[in-house]
């Protein structure tokens, strides 16, 4: 049980709760507002557009990680920032993966609103911005569970945030990171531990997201 | 009177299925116009149409002397001055308070305002005790005629009604009914377009009535000749209830 005494689990977990907790607000900030305009705007190539966001729900971890670490690399793009092996990059990666899951499930949420409501909203003389956020609201618990799907997908993240941050132990060690490299040293129980911690937290945040799902906003 | 709306050879057609054909009528203030016909006449159609939900193929919708037009970018400003109520009862996942004031919200009013006419609203329809429920708790009727509160409380100056009242109970009939003469009363600018298959409806309500038959209108008279001596055969046989839809 080496594992326990060479990083603080109270800061991994920390850690992972930071990063995961950015992606699924910065994730679901582009996501969720991007899904309401394809599924409430007509235009040309709509289909094609939800069909690759689909598609994207299957985009592999390890791939997100690549491309952020190809832009953040020394030699990339965004190289100057000086962001690889850190938790802002970790945040990137994981916010690429979270946003084609709000965006999708937003598009199926906001389509699926009930015709006569939206006709009932453009009716009214409400102008296209106050027809979105309108229409957002009556897909209320369908948005939620879109930031707890993304969110959950974040959390459980192991790829991309390896790759990206490191696994540096008081730097960029989360949960997911942590359990892997106990595993690898054979440190079977403690792994163990850590993923009752990791269901923990997740559930934890899944608990407060459902209160906010089953919230009526009057 | 002068006219609120009026249509100009107007067509709209879906799928090559041609829904509105040519279609010329007027609609006047203080005046209730009836739209009947069987159910696919493209009543409904003529109804969105004229509220800038869809555009037509040809032909032109005026709105007071202008042309408007569903696409434009100030459609949303035109259907301000425009409500609509629907054949399904609609109520927004809020309080029944709230439905009310969605539309005097979105038209930026002050919120003393609208917390004045909305407590106004909920005594004429009745709901006080529920105002603070979510409104798709309402049963039909109540919900339907939150729908009407909702369409009319920032008095626009032509209400679009779609089968409205079908479906309903007698009272709530009633009670809509009521509701649409009040509404033409408060104004003398304002007008109604009712869309119905419900002849009797349309005999209690209507001033003016046309009846539209696979796309086209075929008839347009005043109440009275309209049910007593119309001049196509299509429209007496509608009348007498020898068309089956």
């Amino acid at each position: 049980m080496a594992g326990l005494f060479t990083y603080d689990v109270l800061e991994v977990t920390l850690l992972s709760l930071y990063v995961s907790g950015c992606a699924t607000i910065l994730g679901s900030s582009i996501g969720i507002p991007l899904g309401a305009l394809v599924g409430l705007k007509e235009f040309g190539g709509k289909g094609a557009v939800k069909t690759i966001t689909y598609t994207m729900y299957g985009f592999p971890p390890v791939i997100s990680g690549l491309v952020v670490y190809f832009l953040l690399s020394r030699s990339g793009l965004f190289g100057f920032l000086g962001l690889l092996f850190t938790p802002t990059a970790m945040i990137i990666a994981e916010t690429l993966l979270v946003i084609p899951l709000t965006a999708g499930i937003t598009i199926t949420a906001v389509t699926e609103v009930d015709k006569s409501i939206k006709d009932t909203i453009t009716a009214i003389g409400a102008t296209p911005r106050q027809r979105v956020l309108t229409v957002m609201r009556e897909a209320w618990v369908s948005l939620i569970m879109a930031a707890m799907i993304g969110f959950g997908r974040a959390i459980a993240e192991v790829g991309a945030a390896f790759m990206v941050g490191g696994n540096i132990a008081g730097e960029t060690r989360v949960l997911t990171t942590a359990i892997m490299m106990e595993t690898r040293a054979g440190h079977l129980g403690f792994a163990l531990g850590l993923g009752v911690v990791l269901i923990t937290v997740a559930g934890t945040v899944f608990v407060f997201l459902r209160y906010l799902q089953e919230k009526e906003l009057l | 009177m002068t006219v609120a709306v009026e249509l100009l050879s107007v067509s709209k057609t879906y799928d090559k299925v041609a829904a509105v054909r040519n279609v010329n009528l007027v609609a006047e203030t203080g005046q209730v116009l009836g739209i009947l016909g069987p159910s696919g006449a493209g009543k409904s159609t003529l109804l969105r149409l004229i509220d800038l939900l869809e555009s037509p193929d040809k032909g032109n919708v005026i709105l007071r002397g202008r042309k408007v037009s569903a696409g434009a970018r100030d459609a949303h400003t035109i259907r301000k001055r425009i409500g609509m109520v629907l054949q399904k009862p609609v109520a927004l996942n809020r309080s029944v308070s709230n439905n009310i004031a969605f539309s005097m919200n979105i038209r930026g009013w002050d919120e003393k305002d609208v917390a004045r006419v909305v407590s106004q609203e909920l005594k004429k329809l009745g709901l006080e005790s529920l105002a603070k429920k979510n409104a798709r708790t309402l049963s039909g009727g109540e919900m339907q005629r939150l729908s009407f509160s909702r369409a009319t409380v920032y008095s626009p100056e032509l209400l679009l009604l779609d089968e409205f009242a079908a479906n309903l109970d007698p009272r709530n009939v009633a009670l809509l009914e009521d509701m649409v003469r009040a509404y033409l009363a408060g104004g003398q600018e304002r007008a109604v377009v009712l869309v119905t298959h419900n002849i009797f409806q349309a005999k209690r309500l209507c001033h003016r009535i046309a009846l539209m038959w696979d796309g086209e209108i075929i008839e347009v008279a005043d109440n009275k000749k309209f049910f007593e001596s119309p001049d196509d055969e299509r429209t007496a046989a509608f009348v007498n209830g020898d068309v089956v839809y």
